[in-house]
């Protein structure tokens, strides 16, 4: 059962340059207690596109040109992009949780860590002062924060990165949502918490049954989290499949590049690193033709005319591309 | 469940109450205040700006009762008596008196209540209007923003000194004037900071996890911004103090401040100033006044601003 539906969604930013086209018709669906990875390079709209999901994105200068969300919420079946400000508070938080990158900058440095966490169990959850501490020292043991109650009245200076990332996945699952959308909540962090905090949230989706979407620019990464894995280019969907088959049959020639690009541990030293030619496309045009024609190398003439729908491959894996990769041809028209 | 008895706490207990589940708001604020007054033992500079306005808190505060005369009193047969340890002087005037035969001492302890009236009041008055319309601005953005920030804008542009001339000239020379003045035209100030921090933190990170949590509008500038603006705007609220506190003084050598008949220390400045080369001690010492009041804002001013940023705070020093 699909608890997200989204379709055809479109954001772009007005800037004093020109219209900045960030997402381009964006569709997928996602399972309850399904994990999502989503992968794309810096500017291919992947973080954009989940933030409009909750409208975090400033309007202006940003603009949901297009779409709907579906979204199966704890108040019944609700479009995300065209709900009132009052029912978006009330989905914020309490049916998804949101995880952002950057741990040092999410926390207010002048609130303790521990009303930071009770504060959304106090919006949502009708829940008096004593009953939000106890469930936050709960909360704050649940994700590995040692002497939880101690750590109640700290503020957020006194925690390290890994920590702060603990405290922010606490503050997502306080109320219990359905959903958990964590934009590269492992990018500033070192490598080996980096694995930490992976274990972390693959134990809490599996204890709460949660449907997680992860975005991420790190293959290696959504490879170890992922059920299916989407990825992005120039605000398009390039390719979306189960995450075995994409690693193991890429049917987008950007997939294939990213693949390729990724160092190895059993590579020959002298070896160089391959990468995918050319510069990320221009986003102050509209896409006319496929946005990765300019760096691939089977790109054809059909390819600079128009956009490529998601041609499905096989149940649950589509790509975009008019090349047929594994036949080694252009599709037929 | 009986073996799992709460484990003591490794490492110093660095909170007074042991579960901090019972903690209450209360001793939150005390175990703050104690934390702020150990920082305030460990800076040096901090202390001593704490304690030199805490005099001059003190001597304004009551001066009836540390005067020895009444500062208006005059003696012309004691006019320009030199200080109590010089030649001629007397205890009965310790800081000799001026040229109409009253006493520094007391004039200099009366004339604290008239600058930091101007000090305290003037902030006052500038920071409720920044605060106000800098929050507006901020967070309406757009046109308001233009009209506001215009406003000030042109507020600044205007030199203040030509204000305090017409005012003086217009409706007379007073201490309400003088407040309202120093108020209205340090207003665009605090406009401009409150604004820029709203705008600084509105971006932040913080903001964005408070609204992705469903936070509303009402609870992010309630329990985001406004907190976060108190460190940066009390810092600049203790420098602006001590600047107006200067301000006045200058006002009062020009003859633009309050009235001849109110102890200031600008006015005993001005009137001091044509003994300077044979009576020195009648413009000197409302000078002293001056620099060891200004001296001491400044130094806790410092100090606060160390001590409100949290990352400044871990310092070694």
């Amino acid at each position: 059962m699909s608890i997200l539906e989204v379709s055809d969604l479109a954001v772009e930013f007005n800037t004093i340059e020109g219209v900045v086209h960030a997402v381009n018709g964006v569709s997928f669906s996602l399972d309850s207690r399904e994990t999502l990875g989503i992968v794309g390079e810096s500017g291919s709209g992947k973080s954009v596109s989940m933030m409009s999901l909750l409208r975090l994105i400033p309007e202006p200068p940003g603009r949901i040109r297009s779409g709907a969300a579906w979204f199966e919420s704890s108040k019944g079946r609700v479009d995300l992009l065209s709900l009132s400000k009052t029912k978006r508070a009330a989905v914020r938080g309490r049916d998804i949780g949101f995880v952002f990158q950057d741990p040092m900058s999410s926390l207010n440095p002048l609130m303790t860590v521990g009303e930071q966490i009770a504060e959304s169990m106090r919006l949502h959850l009708d829940l008096g002062e004593r009953a939000a501490r106890k469930r936050t020292v709960e909360l704050l043991d649940r994700v590995g924060i040692p002497a939880a109650a101690e750590r109640y009245g700290n503020y957020p200076h006194q925690f390290s990165g890994g920590m702060r990332q603990r405290v922010m996945i606490a503050i997502a699952i306080a109320c219990g949502p359905k959903l958990l959308i964590a934009d590269e909540p492992t990018t500033a962090l070192d490598v080996t918490v980096q694995a930490q905090i992976l274990d972390l949230v693959k134990n809490l989706r599996d204890e709460l049954g949660l449907a997680v979407i992860w975005i991420s620019h790190d293959l290696g990464v959504v490879a170890g989290l992922a059920d299916r894995v989407i990825v992005m280019y120039g605000g398009l969907v390039a390719e979306c499949a189960p995450v075995d088959e994409l690693y193991e049959q890429p049917r987008h020639p950007y997939t294939e590049g990213l693949l390729e690009a990724l160092p190895r541990v059993d590579q020959d030293r002298g070896e160089e690193l391959r990468s995918i030619e050319g510069t990320p496309p221009d986003l102050y045009l509209a896409p006319a033709a496929c946005p990765f024609a300019p760096r691939c190398s089977y790109a054809f003439d059909r390819c600079r005319q128009a956009v490529p729908p998601r041609y499905v491959v096989n149940n649950g894996h589509d790509t975009a591309c008019f090349y047929d990769l594994a036949e080694r041809r252009p599709r037929s028209e | 469940m009986t073996s799992e008895q709460p484990q003591p706490a490794s490492g110093p207990d660095l909170s007074p109450s042991a579960d901090p589940l019972l903690e209450d708001e209360r001793s939150r604020v005390r175990r703050a205040l104690s934390y702020g007054a150990k920082l305030l033992f460990r800076d040096k500079g901090g202390m001593i700006g704490l304690s030199l306005f805490m005099v001059v808190v003190f001597a304004a505060v009551f001066a009836p009762y540390i005067a020895l005369h009444n500062p208006l009193q005059q003696d012309l047969t004691r006019s320009r008596q030199p200080p109590a340890w010089r030649d001629g002087g007397s205890w009965e005037y310790p800081l000799g008196t001026d040229s109409l035969g009253r006493d520094m001492f007391s004039r200099i302890i009366y004339g604290s209540r008239v600058s930091l009236t101007v000090g305290f009041l003037g902030v006052a008055i500038a920071l409720s209007i920044g605060l106000v319309l800098g929050l507006v601005a901020g967070f309406a953005g757009g046109r308001v923003d233009n009209v506001i920030m215009g406003g000030a804008n042109l507020f600044l542009a205007v030199p203040y000194l030509l204000i305090v001339v017409v005012v003086a000239a217009v409706v007379g020379r007073s201490l309400v004037n003088v407040v309202l003045i120093f108020g209205l035209t340090d207003a665009p100030l605090f406009v401009r900071i409150t604004r820029g921090e709203v705008l600084r933190i509105r971006n932040s990170g913080y903001v964005e996890s408070a609204v992705a949590i469903g936070a509303g509008r009402a609870r992010i500038l309630f329990d985001h911004i406004l907190p976060n603006l108190v460190g940066p705007l009390i810092t600049v609220a203790t420098f602006e103090m001590s600047a107006m506190i200067f301000y006045e003084a200058g006002l009062g050598f020009l003859g633009l401040s309050v009235p001849p008949t109110i102890p200031s220390w600008g006015n005993m400045l001005a009137a001091g100033r044509q003994y300077l080369a044979s009576t020195p001690w009648v413009a000197t010492y409302p000078g002293f006044a001056i620099i060891f009041t200004a001296l001491g804002m400044n130094l806790f001013g410092d100090w606060l601003r160390d001590v409100l940023d949290p990352r400044l705070r871990r310092k070694g020093r």
